[in-house]
């Protein structure tokens, strides 16, 4: 192939990929999101887990849906009851859109989380939300892939143990990429805005 | 060495004010909240403290005949990780407030009794360094309320 024709090749590759972009979505410019953006950097949702019915369940199942993934467990009183308290008022907020979104709570405590309790705790929040648990290493394979970290600390006399774990919440789109990243102190504010574009592309928010 | 003498004052103030006003009854409490939990999970419990008086008071513990064990916490989210630990006393300086307030410090209340559930009072007795105590009704509350209330201000949608 001569210079002159790749040159040519690649412009006109260009002006189409271009075009189905604008077609596709209706935007000249990049969307205008408030949050961390993290496409190309983390991979597409993938997952094998029990979802709060007790049936196994992978990241294709919730493919369509914009999916919000937090990690987290249910004997955490403070932290995640406040991050899922959030997020259901993030949803409320979306109105009628919030139907296209999920909220998937990872129990980084499979041993104590059973689908029963995750079935109880993640509807107490949202009715949106979705508990994922499973053996410990399917979660672990989903903490690692998206980086993210926990560890068990010490029993406390009765037995009880706390979990730390990472705050993060990873937003994918419904084709399951990653898109954002958002932590606990990014706004209300900034999560509905965000998820409107990404449920809603080409209406303004 | 110029602390000293200082801290040889404060200790003799604290002592003195001991002798005269305990810390529980210079205290009020408001806000005061329990985000009630399914599955008899442990609950996140929130109040603001308010020391009116001249010497500064210290929460040690809390107790609630609605609960099992109750222990005062504090939540950290450092570096992206949330994390909770234990601690032993929270001081409220005199003339000031200390707020427990979710992803702050809070209490953490176990082993709920049944007859828990949103909008009933619950009663919790904060106990003082000086081994005085208040008895506060603390609000049960939904598990996705943000705050104390009004009970309009978030949903409870199903």
């Amino acid at each position: 192939m001569k210079p002159s024709t790749l040159l040519r090749w690649l412009l006109v590759s260009l002006l189409v990929a271009a075009a189905a972009l604008l077609a596709g979505c209706q935007h000249d410019e990049p969307l205008p999101f408030r949050l961390t953006q993290v496409s190309g950097h983390m991979p597409d949702l993938d997952f094998h887990l029990v979802n709060d019915e007790g049936k196994p369940v992978t990241a294709a199942d919730y493919r369509g849906k914009v999916n919000l993934l937090y990690f987290g467990y249910t004997h955490c009183p403070d932290v995640c009851p406040l991050t899922l308290a959030h997020l259901h008022v993030v949803m409320q907020r979306l109105g009628p859109l919030a139907d296209g979104a999920r909220i998937l709570f990872v129990s980084v405590d499979p041993a104590r989380d059973t689908p029963a309790v995750m079935h109880a705790y993640v509807n107490a929040f949202d009715k949106r939300a979705v508990g994922l648990t499973g053996s410990a290493a399917d979660v672990e394979a989903l903490v690692k892939r998206y980086r993210a970290s926990f560890s068990r600390e010490p029993a406390q006399g009765d037995g009880n143990y706390e979990v730390s774990h990472s705050s993060a919440i990873y937003i994918f789109d419904a084709e399951g990429h990653a898109r954002l990243l958002a932590t606990p102190a990014d706004s209300q504010d900034s999560l509905v805005h965000d998820l409107h574009l990404l449920l809603a592309p080409g209406v303004k928010s | 060495m110029k602390a000293r003498p200082y801290a040889t004052l404060i200790a003799g103030l604290l002592m003195a004010g001991a002798a005269h006003a305990d810390q529980a009854s210079q205290i009020r409490a408001e806000q005061a909240w329990i985000r009630v939990m399914p599955a008899g999970l442990p609950a996140g419990g929130y109040v603001t403290l308010h020391n009116g008086g001249d010497e500064a008071a210290a929460l040690t513990g809390a107790s609630s005949p609605d609960y099992g064990h109750v222990m005062l916490h504090e939540s950290t989210t450092e570096g992206g990780m949330g994390r909770m630990k234990m601690i032993e006393k929270l001081a409220i300086p005199a003339h000031g407030e200390v707020a427990l307030a979710p992803g702050g410090y809070h209490l953490m209340l176990m082993h709920g009794s049944a007859s828990v559930h949103a909008g009933v009072q619950v009663p919790v007795t904060l106990q003082f360094a000086d081994g005085s105590k208040t008895t506060v009704q603390f609000l049960a509350r939904p598990a996705n309320a943000v705050d104390a209330g009004p009970e309009s201000a978030t949903g409870h949608d199903h």
